[in-house]
């Protein structure tokens, strides 16, 4: 502190308690919502405190079907967001702890040509050419499958730059005291340098939960049954009912269990979550 | 310089996975997308036909891929600008704050974990026209609020619910660029008397800049290609085409309307869109590792 300004100070800490307030507004408001019953939001507007039936609720969202098309409970799509967060989370971590070993461990040619098809992967998300890669996605027979929602994401150039980065700063006598003592590639990648890359492993998985957890516009393209549904894409299909019969309790229910596993994984794990956010800051 | 392993065959094995995954799901349905640019297909796949740059010749005499690039503009710069001015606002004064830093940080960051369609489903019913809290609230302020009909309105609810998810990246990253600022600096513009009014303008906004620039990037890839999903799950680019963004439109044309090459001609404008960004955030980052 500079100088003792104490009406500064108060000011500070209201800015902040309005920030956090309206930041924390609309899941504040769904979660009220969710402890009324359907018929209270015909009456013209969302109450404003808790009713009592958030029991009723949220037991027939996590496990009655779904409706509207969709005939699995939320808990079966938490589960199928859960395989397709871990599969995306641990695929990139492995293939790219593989490159980066592969890139800054090993002289061959076509070294750089290799780095530069990587870095490619950030030029071309998948929003870009939506299309294309589901028809190359589809002629692989790979729709409706694990496989489908987890592999064709799991190339990562930014967690490759990361370990490349990581590995580099790793000093040359200890890769050649393991070399002088026998060990070879296998034996140094596993006992040195997966140890030394503990941390920017754990903080990477930590974005990267978040990212797999959070995928909409993929689970969208290629799940049309419901056994591979995903929590945060169903949103779209549980609204979508025509004849304005939406019940409102239960898609707030829905949406809040939805954001619960990343949220908590965000504020259980901060350090690592700012860590990974910083180092992955492309 | 690195010690390396001298095996010729192993780091190929090592990077197959990769290069596999990048050419089968990256690099072909690129070229793909390139391909179909150059052709007219049917609707069902059954024939084409090469046509050259027709595709690209009715992208650019349509007046609403204008439409639309417009939208997204307006769209990005305001998610990126209101989004910034509102973090700057709180990192400055959780930067001051000595007491519950870490609370308030807690409390301000978890919105970044929360789906972009589901930030949207949120802000969508507190502002539902019928029974949004907040659309009662305007009404009775004399704002007919109704963004089924009024494309203004959509727009400003999707910056919103857009914004919202993003204030959390920026505010942990001013807050890093704030307390990077040396203190010394500050300590003597205060005793030469300068209000933290004045200090804040002169020295720690200017400071701040390197941050801004890569936020203002970030915000603006964040902006373009991220936010299928809030679009998507609210508006789906409507009223009419007041929310259509660039992103939107490729998915719209290709899986709604159908309409394969010109959903392809898109996608090859995008990338190119995408590229050049991708190469000026780089650029910028080799700028801050060498004057740092």
């Amino acid at each position: 502190m500079i100088e003792n300004r104490p009406w500064l100070t108060f000011v500070s800490h209201a800015t902040l308690l309005t920030g956090i307030a309206l930041v924390a507004l609309p899941v504040w408001m769904a979660l009220v919502a969710s402890t009324h019953p359907a018929s209270a939001f015909g009456v013209g507007h969302i109450p404003l405190w808790f009713g009592d039936a958030g029991a009723e609720t949220w037991g027939a969202v996590l496990f009655d079907k779904a409706g509207n098309g969709v005939d699995v409970p939320v808990w079966f799509m938490m589960l199928n967001s859960l395989i397709m967060a871990l599969g995306i989370t641990f695929g990139k971590i492995a293939i790219s702890l593989l490159s980066a070993y592969a890139i800054v461990f090993f002289r061959f040619p076509f070294r750089n040509l290799c780095f530069w098809i990587i870095f490619m992967t950030l030029m071309l998300p998948v929003e870009v050419r939506i299309v294309p890669t589901y028809e190359v996605v589809a002629n692989l027979d790979l729709l409706n499958s694990y496989t489908g929602l987890t592999l064709p994401l799991i190339a990562s150039a930014t967690a490759t730059f990361l370990f490349r980065q990581c590995f580099l700063s790793i000093p040359g006598e200890l890769v050649e005291a393991a070399r002088m003592d026998g060990a070879g590639p296998w034996r140094f990648f596993f006992d040195i340098l997966l140890p030394l890359s503990r941390t920017n492993i754990a903080a990477l998985f930590v974005i990267l939960f978040i990212y797999g957890w959070n995928q909409y516009l993929w689970p969208l393209l290629i799940t049309t049954d419901d056994a591979y549904y995903t929590l945060v894409m169903s949103i779209k299909r549980m609204l979508s009912v025509t004849d304005g019969d939406i019940a409102w309790n239960q898609i707030m229910a829905t949406t809040l269990l939805a954001m619960l596993p990343p949220v908590a994984v965000v504020i259980g794990m901060q350090k690592l979550f700012v860590k990974g956010l910083v180092d992955s800051e492309k | 310089m690195t010690v390396t392993f001298p095996q010729k065959g192993l780091p190929w094995l090592l990077l197959l996975p990769q290069l596999l995954i990048t050419a089968i799901f990256f690099l072909w349905p690129a070229e793909q997308a390139l391909e179909q640019a150059f052709y007219q297909e049917d609707a069902f796949g059954l024939s084409r036909e090469f046509i050259g740059l027709e595709n690209f010749a009715d992208l650019f005499s349509n007046p609403l891929y204008y439409q639309s690039i417009l939208t997204t503009l307006v769209f990005s710069f305001s998610v990126a600008i209101v989004g910034m001015s509102v973090a700057l606002l709180l990192a400055v004064m959780a930067d001051r704050v000595i007491r519950g830093k870490l609370a308030y940080q807690t409390l301000l960051i978890w919105p970044y974990a929360v789906a972009p369609a589901l930030a949207g489903v949120l802000w969508w019913i507190l502002f539902d026209p019928s029974m949004g809290p907040i659309a009662l609230w305007l009404k009775s302020a004399g704002v007919d609020w109704n963004h089924y009909l009024d494309g203004s309105q959509a727009m400003i609810l999707v910056v919103i619910a857009s914004t919202w998810k993003q204030i959390s990246y920026n505010f942990l990253f001013f807050l890093a660029g704030l307390q990077a600022v040396p203190r010394s600096l500050i300590e003597a513009a205060a005793i030469d008397g300068a209000s933290p009014f004045k200090r804040f303008w002169t020295i720690v906004f200017p400071l701040l800049s390197p941050t801004t620039f890569f936020l203002l990037v970030v915000n603006l890839v964040y902006a373009f290609f991220e936010t299928f999903g809030v679009i998507d799950a609210t508006t789906k680019g409507g009223p009419g085409q007041s929310t259509t963004t660039l992103v939107y439109k490729v998915f719209d044309d290709g899986f709604v309307g159908l309409d394969l090459g010109g959903s392809a001609a898109q996608s090859v404008v995008l990338m190119g869109i995408v590229g050049l960004m991708t190469v000026i955030q780089f650029r910028f980052i080799e700028r801050k590792v060498q004057y740092s």
